[in-house]
């Protein structure tokens, strides 16, 4: 899938609307024998991959499940925590559950609002006079596209670095967004967006999108 | 309206009739509810704010235009493009103060008044399409730009042509934090 996710920010800062449309991640799943080839890291609140890459199992994917068991964030489900069971030899042979993180809904919230706050650092750092904010910032894995409106509202693409065409198709989720949040009468200004029609049209404008792509 | 070639040509024009009845009707209806003129020149008002807070993201996403620099580009913004956008006519604007925030729009031409003559004795002091004056404030100031908008001359209380008066409140301390 060529375009990543879409994000929606509110005036204020808040995330009001966002779609993660990439293909389910590939989990791997693998048992291993003591001692551990890999080498595991606490981070945050998950326990990580930080060296020994193989099979499938790359740098900064998390421990997901143990023995099917799913673990709880440094923790297995049984309350343990999931450095000391792997460094028991006791508990191996052991079934381990590798894979991409995926963003929490507050995680996302808060990188939303962070922007929000790069974006007007941006726009006021600039040598220029009569800037405009971030429009688009790149990665060797992604571009992020972001486009505000003069009302405010920041509508923000996260894609692959190939694909073009973003503009048009941040204009069009502009247009998207005019029609059927706004024009729904039930959807308050500034709130989080929870409107049917919104999510079909955009899931549409998104494919609509990637085909006209390069890729 | 134009939109884009992607989607299906669907026409969504409806009758012109049946949105002036509605509007009518609206009027005719809050008349009855409030007695006092004012009242429902404040209803009136009330309602065209909410059309324009939601209305003017729907004009900037159709018609891309830049952001407006002064006051009068955005006067002008509002009578050769909004106005005929979504009503069809082109008011002619005039910039009436040496200050350059007060603006006129003159319209010879309103569509919402297209069946009604002159207002009843008894409503002397009702401005019919005070909802007009509610839909250019909201939008202005979704776009961070405070307004007074009122209506100085009326055809249907007897005046030669029917204007509408913008003056943009200045507020010097927004200058700074302006967002671009």
């Amino acid at each position: 899938m060529a375009i990543f996710s879409v994000y929606v920010v509110n005036k204020a800062g808040g995330l009001i609307y966002q779609l993660d449309h990439y293909a389910p991640r590939a989990d791997t799943e693998k048992t291993f024998s003591f001692p551990l080839d890999l080498v595991l890291r606490p981070h945050d609140e998950r326990v990580v991959v930080a060296f020994g890459q193989r099979d499938g199992i790359r740098v900064g994917h998390a421990v997901l499940a143990i023995n099917g068991a799913e673990v709880n964030g440094r923790f297995t489900a049984d309350g343990k925590d999931v450095l000391e069971f792997l460094g028991n030899p006791a508990n191996y042979p052991v079934s381990i559950r590798f894979g991409r993180h995926r963003l929490s809904s507050n995680e996302k919230l808060m990188l939303a609002s962070m922007f929000h706050s790069l974006f007007a650092i941006g726009s006021q750092l600039s040598p220029e006079v009569g800037s405009s904010g971030i429009e688009m910032l790149e990665t060797d894995t992604f571009k992020l596209h972001c486009f505000q409106t003069l009302t405010g509202i920041k509508f923000i693409v996260l894609a692959d670095p190939r694909q073009t065409g973003i503009d048009t198709l941040l204009r069009k989720i502009y247009e998207i967004y005019s029609d059927f949040a706004l024009k729904n009468p039930f959807y308050s200004l500034e709130m989080p967006i929870r409107c049917e029609l919104f999510d079909q049209n955009l899931k549409l404008a998104l494919e609509v999108a990637e085909k006209a792509g390069p890729l | 309206m134009s939109r884009s070639p992607g989607r299906k040509q669907e026409n969504h024009k409806i009758s012109r009739e049946l949105f002036v009845l509605t509007y009518g009707a609206l009027v005719a209806q809050l008349c009855k509810d409030y007695e006092k003129d004012e009242d429902v020149n404040a209803c009136l008002d009330r309602m065209g704010y909410s059309i324009g807070v939601r209305l003017v993201d729907d004009f900037l996403a159709r018609s891309a235009v830049r952001k407006c620099r002064s006051y009068s580009e955005t006067a002008d913004m509002i009578a050769q493009v909004a106005f005929k956008m979504y009503l069809g006519v082109t008011p002619s604007v005039s910039c009436s103060s040496a200050t350059g925030n007060e603006f006129s729009l003159i319209l010879d031409k309103n569509p919402l008044v297209d069946f009604v003559e002159e207002l009843p004795a008894e409503r002397a002091s009702l401005c019919y399409c005070n909802l007009l004056c509610g839909v250019i404030r909201g939008a202005l100031e979704m776009v961070h730009l405070a307004a007074e908008v009122t209506f100085l001359q009326d055809r249907l209380k007897g005046d030669a042509v029917t204007e509408i008066g913008i003056t943009f409140l200045r507020k010097p301390e927004d200058r700074k934090h302006k967002r671009n």
